[in-house]
């Protein structure tokens, strides 16, 4: 641990801190462009230079390791010159463009040259200009502002895992930017407009919209996929103009998926923003009395088991405590949150992922089974591409399921339950690794759970998990990996059928039978609809997708960034998300309608407030009672062996862009998909 | 004794004499008011009066979208909007300012990087009713087309001291 003193405050740091770690350990602010602390350093920029005693020349504290009884001055004149010498350099070329720069406002070149820049240029020669560069649809270049900083090289390279980057030529042709003309093709590329310090890599979609001084910023949770990543809603006048990440450490680090950041174009087309009622075969617009109405004429005096909810995949645990307690005031058994049929919902060791995503960063072998971790949960993979990176290529990584990138070294084992057998039997080359290793986790994927034998792939992943050593004293390396945002949730709060209840697929063909007439879709819109036709369907959500086009009443509900929701990510962590926008037309808060509904026919619920809604579902499960951190669930018996059948798992995201209502709706994810998925399904096809 | 000249002072009419001298005075001297609206004042080149929007030479629109006039107005009385034009460049779909919030403050002059939102000479814009001063995009272009001749010499005369 070595000692130094900076500007005369002594600090302590780790071992391998570079001195600029220390100066900030110290307090004291140290520009930069090239450093970030997520990447590797680069020490290119020299904006961080600083002076330390015996050194002939100012150093790059970024670069420099801090060592023993350094002297450090942070704010010397020497330090200020050498500064703003670095700032005149880099201005050299950067064009004065502010006023129609995207990054004009949250810049660090602006910023910092407010403090380390002169007020007029010394440079009369010609400015150099660069052809800027086709990246995709997100990623939109202006390569004459590059600084050369290559963060973004290193951050594909690193993070993202797809070496495209680079940075060509020398001195002052330097270029950045793909060593062949190809969009970027990373589920995280959208980060590297957040790391370009510059205005050279902006936002396409958010282009000119708005200026970052008149956003307004709301704290939430995306619902995107199963990661609950930490997002910030930046809102202007009711409308969502751009996602950025928020930093947590134990789910998302900085980063954000392409989903997250640009699905929310899909929140201005195709909302519902009315209630309507189906009168003489076709939608009409209504008012919420009339809804209301359409719904008791239906429902009141109906055999309770005849009525059957289905809950989607980015529905609040609020909405969801609401139904489940009017499906329970109502008498139906039939609810259930799994609209792909999955079979998980025993004890809750047996549907999260119990290692944490922290935990990815202590385990040392890995067996993903069934998931395409890019496509589900590309935060995850990226976190298992760090821990690959970190242990410099330790970390194995078996692979059974459908063949697909992971962007790290890996090992295909094959491809459905025949490999798991083999495991079980010690027969695979892997089951060795796993043997040697001491902290080894499993990833179980929803193509591995949402078949009809998952009961049977569910109990051979845990033979695996125990024979394997995966789950000992505190660790426990047994993972789920879910691809909706509400699925945890629902199976916390217990949004499954309750006794003589049916599972999504039955209440399907009852439907289709005519033994279920009324079918309460709560933002469900992946099942199969064209089993519904028969059968009185209510459908209460945002979008005007699958779901809203099957209904009889349609109830506007509130997207995920217009109502405070609680929502519990893959590893059973609560959190929650604030109200951004207010909902469109009027369309209101889902556990609000559905409180309001039970007050028309009757069945009152008793919460009056979201504050109530939050108690009754700390009653029903105390993981809402600690939020933001995931309780250890306890390891008992749950799955059931059995025969499994021998096709191969198949991961249910076929398209990383559309997965849910609010994506497809996209222009964005749809250019997405044109760019990157196209071709993909052409060589399919081929 | 001030009793006695008071009284002499009211009876041979002082007051009004040099009351009548003092109107004789001006009448000789040169006029102070002018025959507005036919005449008019002289008015500095920073004189603030009524917006208008540029454009260039080649007939351009001067405004980038960059929004600082925005940022700055005290008064919160600009309102943009933008959105990337069809060659890619940084426009306003939307530029209003409504003059019955503006304090003519001349900030957004100030700000504006390219010159293109200016306060010209112009002051005679009452208008019969609050709505037609809610001015648009259109209203200020055309206000800048109007008085661009004007507005040129303006700025001109005031470069040395920006």
């Amino acid at each position: 641990m070595p000692k130094l003193t900076v500007d005369g405050i002594e600090v302590e740091v780790e071992a391998g801190a570079t001195v600029l770690q220390a100066c900030e350990e110290a307090g004291k602010e140290i520009p930069r462009f090239c450093y970030h602390e997520r990447l590797s350093i680069a020490g290119n920029c020299r904006m961080c230079l600083v002076e330390m005693e015996r050194a002939p020349k100012p150093v790059a504290s970024c670069a420099m390791p801090a060592a023993d009884g350094m002297v450090i001055k942070t704010d010397s004149d020497l330090v200020k010159k050498a500064r703003n010498g670095v700032m005149e350099f880099l201005l050299i070329n950067h064009p004065l463009d502010c006023p129609i720069c995207d990054q004009g406002g949250e810049c660090d070149l602006q910023d910092q040259a407010m403090a380390y820049g002169f007020d007029s240029s010394r440079y009369a020669e010609k400015k150099r200009a660069v052809k800027d560069k086709e990246l995709g649809p997100i990623v939109k270049t202006i390569m004459t502002r590059c600084i050369h900083c290559t963060r973004c090289v290193r951050f594909s390279e690193e993070v993202a895992g797809v070496g495209t980057m680079g940075a060509v030529y020398r001195g002052e042709d330097t270029e950045v930017g793909p060593y062949i003309e190809a969009s970027i093709n990373s589920e995280l590329s959208g980060n590297l407009v957040d790391l370009c310090p510059v205005g050279a890599l902006t936002s396409k979609p958010y282009a000119f919209t708005a200026r970052p001084w008149e956003l307004k910023k709301t704290d939430s949770v995306d619902v995107m996929d199963a990661v609950g990543s930490n997002i910030r809603i930046d809102a202007r006048t009711g409308e969502v103009m751009r996602v950025l990440p928020r930093t947590n450490e134990d789910i998302n680090e900085e980063w954000i998926s392409d989903k997250t950041r640009y699905a929310i174009d899909g929140l201005k087309r195709q909302r519902l923003d009315r209630p309507y009622v189906r009168k003489d075969g076709k939608l009409q617009p209504a008012s919420w009395d009339e809804a209301f109405a359409a719904i008791k004429a239906k429902v009141s005096g109906l055999d309770g088991k005849k009525i059957a909810a289905l809950a989607g995949d980015t529905v609040d645990c609020e909405s969801m405590t609401a139904l489940k307690d009017l499906m329970g005031k109502l008498g139906s058994p039939n609810l259930d949150c799994r609209q792909d049929g999955s079979k998980i919902g025993g004890p809750r060791a047996s549907y999260i992922f119990n290692s944490t995503i922290a935990g990815i960063d202590e385990a040392d072998a890995c067996l993903i089974v069934g998931a395409n971790v890019r496509a589900e949960a590309p935060i995850i993979n990226s976190r298992l591409r760090k821990r690959w990176r970190t242990t410099a290529g330790d970390f194995k990584v078996g692979i059974i399921g459908e063949k697909w990138d992971p962007t790290y070294k890996n090992d295909y084992l094959g491809a459905g339950p025949e490999t798991l057998h083999e495991i079980l039997d010690g027969k695979n080359e892997f089951a060795k690794v796993l043997k040697a290793s001491e902290k080894p986790m499993i990833i179980v994927g929803m193509g591995a759970l949402n078949r009809e034998d998952g009961d049977a792939v569910l109990a051979a992943t845990r033979a695996i998990a125990e024979k394997y050593g995966m789950v000992s004293g505190e660790w426990n390396g047994f993972n789920v990996l879910h691809t909706a945002a509400s699925r945890v949730g629902g199976l916390d709060l217990g949004f499954v059928p309750g006794e003589g209840g049916l599972v999504t697929n039955d209440i399907l063909d009852g439907a289709a039978k005519g033994d279920i007439e009324v079918v309460y879709l709560l933002g469900a819109d992946e099942v199969d609809m064209s089993k519904l036709e028969k059968a009185f369907v209510i459908y209460q959500g945002a979008m005007g997708d699958a779901g809203a086009q099957a209904a009889d009443v349609i109830l506007p509900g509130a997207a995920y960034t217009e109502k405070n929701g609680t929502y519990v990510n893959t590893e059973g962590r609560a959190q929650q998300g604030w109200r951004a926008i207010f909902p469109v037309g009027d369309a209101r808060e889902d556990w609000a309608i559905v409180r309001a509904l039970s007050g028309a026919l009757d069945l009152t619920l008793p919460y009056n407030n979201i504050d109530a809604v939050r108690s009754r579902m700390v009653e029903l499960s105390p993981t809402f009672a600690s939020l933001n951190v995931p309780t250890k669930a306890e390891w008992t018996d749950f799955g059931v062996s059995g025969d499994m059948k021998s096709d191969g798992f198949v991961s249910p995201v076929r398209n990383f862009y559309m997965t849910d209502p609010i994506s497809r709706a996209s222009v964005t994810m749809a250019k997405c998909t044109e760019a990157f998925v196209k071709d993909a399904a052409a060589e399919k096809v081929a | 004794m001030s009793f006695i000249d008071r009284t002499a002072r009211s009876f041979l009419l002082a007051e009004l004499v040099s009351g009548m001298a003092l109107t004789l005075k001006y009448m000789f001297k040169p006029k102070v008011t002018i025959n507005y609206p036919y005449e008019k004042g002289p008015l500095s080149p920073r004189f603030r009066g009524e917006h208008a929007l540029r454009r260039y030479p080649n007939g351009e629109e001067r405004c980038i979208a960059c929004k600082l006039c925005e940022a700055i107005c005290p008064a919160q009385a600009i309102t943009i909007e933008v959105e990337p034009r069809n060659d890619g460049s940084r426009r306003t779909t939307r530029y209003d300012i409504d003059m019955t919030k503006c304090i003519y403050c001349g900030f957004c002059e100030e700000a504006c990087p390219v010159d293109a939102i200016v306060e010209g000479p112009n002051f005679e814009f009452a208008t019969e009713n609050r709505e037609e001063l809610f001015y648009d995009k259109d209203k200020l272009l055309a206000n800048g087309e109007r008085w661009e001749a004007e507005l040129a010499a303006r700025l001109e005369a005031d470069a040395p001291y920006r």
